[in-house]
């Protein structure tokens, strides 16, 4: 798995409006080594100032996104949560705007900042609607709630939309359809930090999570203390996909998507499922990303754009198995 | 020293009682059948024994300790159960599914090791499952599924077994099997184990003691002799049903008269 990244992210590094071989790309990595140039400075400029950022960036998103959606989908015992889903995504948008309006952007990290804040604001009322202070998480309540945040976030969206002038209105669009190009590299640094945290404190429960799925009762009678472990999990999984997604926008159906895929592949079983689909999830971004910067080179589609083109007939496909 | 005991034991669900001054006193290595009509706090009993609902007033200690005292995995290494049903959203093969029964005994970032993956064979050979280990759990029929719960309850090494209605998809090999193995880990291993069954004659064959529940309280408690009275079933179930001796070991048997 691990393998079939590197692959995939080499050959995306060569691929681009600009196209650079393979063998060239190699000789180029293998000389940041050794120390001798091998490549002339504007190929060198494109691969590593503009390429390599984005396709690091576009694979922790995808991770993230992807191990958002292992989580909520085990511990809501629901296939069709994710963090898209359960509004996480939608409030960080509407943070973002909110801040692109009030021209936040000339902050240094406004935007991410406002993003981040509304995603975990979202997470707050999303718990609160499904009644979550009463102290009882109901599973369906939860999920249903945040179909509600999302749709009332989805209206406040289009208000937005409507009132704001051109330029803001491009720069608003190119967030809710998802962007990995205009990450810096401190904003790269910090989300893999969260990252790799994240993953290794959502992998102490990867046990946990298995009795989860079983249902709450039977994990409680096994020995989980589902309260705290619920607890911790919500935290850490909504703060690792609001990171992700307060810096990417809107990148929809990778988290509902990847799990799935590796489900079929490896099982369900968590500690096998949460690598498997951090990595593919991963993958899957930064082909969807190169593909978003080939297909109308050398300009640009979003890469929300290619996800939802994959994931909407997948989404489709999934519902009419399950209904079978 | 009694492994299970309940004082003055009350729960109720919202507004609704459901066990009211229960009182308990199960001492180890006894088997021990639980019935009574529907609704009449059954398996509420089995739940609030292992930990999953507290009572509201009253004492229930395991061990002599309050079960709410009790650290969680702690409780699940003594304590295990057999549900009626397990959801099965994403699936899993059945003999993951018996590791689960692992859990109590492993730290959060160990995989299983050897001895592990022999408790778990020797708990698959005992209940017969062997043969399916590598099929998935939600394609099993619904006897098959009990026996991977009993399988996987067995894994986790427990000293006091509950069995929520756990011989009802069994076909009569199974449960025979089943029965007996009950006895003899019981005999063997000194396990605790209280059944709840809705098969009067089973619970008589084979519990040293019967607890009969009757609208969230113990109606009658003691040998199956004792409990099995024709008065006591009129009252309780309110059916007619003549109780004679069972010819080959004298224990009381149950005809229902219609």
């Amino acid at each position: 798995m691990f393998a079939l990244f590197l692959a995939i992210s080499l050959i995306s590094f060569c691929l681009g409006s600009v196209h650079i071989n393979l063998i060239k790309v190699l000789r180029a990595l293998s000389s940041t080594f050794t120390g001798t140039a091998s490549l002339s400075s504007q190929e060198e400029l494109i691969l590593f100032s503009v390429r390599l950022p984005r396709i690091i960036f576009a694979g922790i998103v995808g991770a993230s996104l992807s191990l958002g959606g292992v989580v909520f989908q085990a511990m809501l015992r629901n296939p069709l949560a994710d963090p898209y889903v359960l509004g996480i995504s939608g409030g960080s948008a509407l943070g973002a705007i909110a801040g692109i309006i009030i021209g936040a952007s000339s902050f240094y990290l406004g935007i991410p900042l406002l993003a981040f804040c509304g995603a975990l604001a979202t997470v707050f009322l999303v718990f609160v609607v499904a009644g979550g202070t009463r102290g009882q998480l109901l599973d369906n309540s939860l999920l249903l709630s945040g179909v509600v945040v999302n749709a009332f976030f989805s209206a406040a969206i289009l208000f937005f939309l409507s009132i704001v002038n051109s330029l803001e209105l491009h720069s608003i669009t190119f967030w809710l359809m998802g962007d990995l190009s205009r990450a810096s590299f401190k904003e790269i640094a910090l989300a893999a930090v969260c990252l790799i945290a994240g993953f290794l404190i959502i992998y102490a429960q990867a046990r946990k999570l298995n009795l989860i799925v079983q249902g709450e009762e039977t994990a409680l009678h096994l020995g989980v203390n589902i309260k705290r472990t619920k607890l911790l999990l919500l935290i850490v999984t909504s703060l690792i996909t609001a990171v992700a997604v307060s810096m990417a926008g809107i990148i929809g159906f990778v988290g509902i998507m990847v799990p799935h895929m590796m489900r079929l592949v490896f099982g369900s079983d968590h500690r096998l499922l949460l690598p498997a689909a951090a990595l593919f999830g991963a993958s899957f971004l930064v082909i969807a990303d190169t593909v978003a910067r080939l297909v109308l080179a050398p300009a640009e589609l979003p890469v929300g754009v290619i996800t939802a083109l994959c994931g909407a007939p997948y989404f489709i496909f999934l519902l009419k198995r399950k209904s079978v | 020293m009694s492994i299970i005991c309940a004082e003055k034991l009350c729960f109720s669900y919202a507004a609704n009682p459901i066990m009211e001054d229960v009182f308990l006193v199960i001492a180890e290595a006894q088997i021990v059948a639980i019935i009574g009509p529907n609704g009449s706090g059954k398996t509420t009993l089995l739940k609030i024994i292992n930990g999953t609902l507290f009572p509201n007033s009253g004492h229930m200690l395991i061990n002599g300790k309050e079960t709410r005292l009790w650290p969680r995995k702690d409780l699940a290494k003594t304590v295990a159960i057999v549900p009626q049903e397990t959801a099965h959203v994403f699936s899993f093969y059945a003999e993951e599914i018996v590791l689960m029964g692992r859990f109590p005994h492993l730290s959060n970032y160990r995989f299983e090791d050897k001895k592990d993956y022999r408790v778990v064979h020797e708990a698959m050979e005992k209940t017969d499952t062997l043969a399916f280990a590598h099929r998935r759990f939600d394609e099993l029929s619904a006897g098959e599924r009990q026996r991977i719960l009993i399988a996987r309850a067995l894994a986790s090494e427990p000293k006091i077994l509950l069995l929520d209605e756990s011989t009802v998809f069994l076909d009569l090999k199974h449960q025979i099997q089943f029965l007996s193995l009950l006895r003899q880990l019981n005999e063997t291993q000194k396990l605790t184990v209280m059944f709840v069954t809705h098969d009067i004659n089973l619970a008589a064959q084979h519990a040293d003691q019967i607890i009969l529940l009757y609208c969230g309280k113990n109606y009658a408690i003691g040998k199956p002799a004792e409990v099995i009275t024709a008065a006591n079933i009129k009252e309780v179930y309110d059916v007619d049903v003549l109780v004679d001796h069972n010819p080959l070991n004298g224990l009381p048997r149950m005809t229902l008269l219609t």
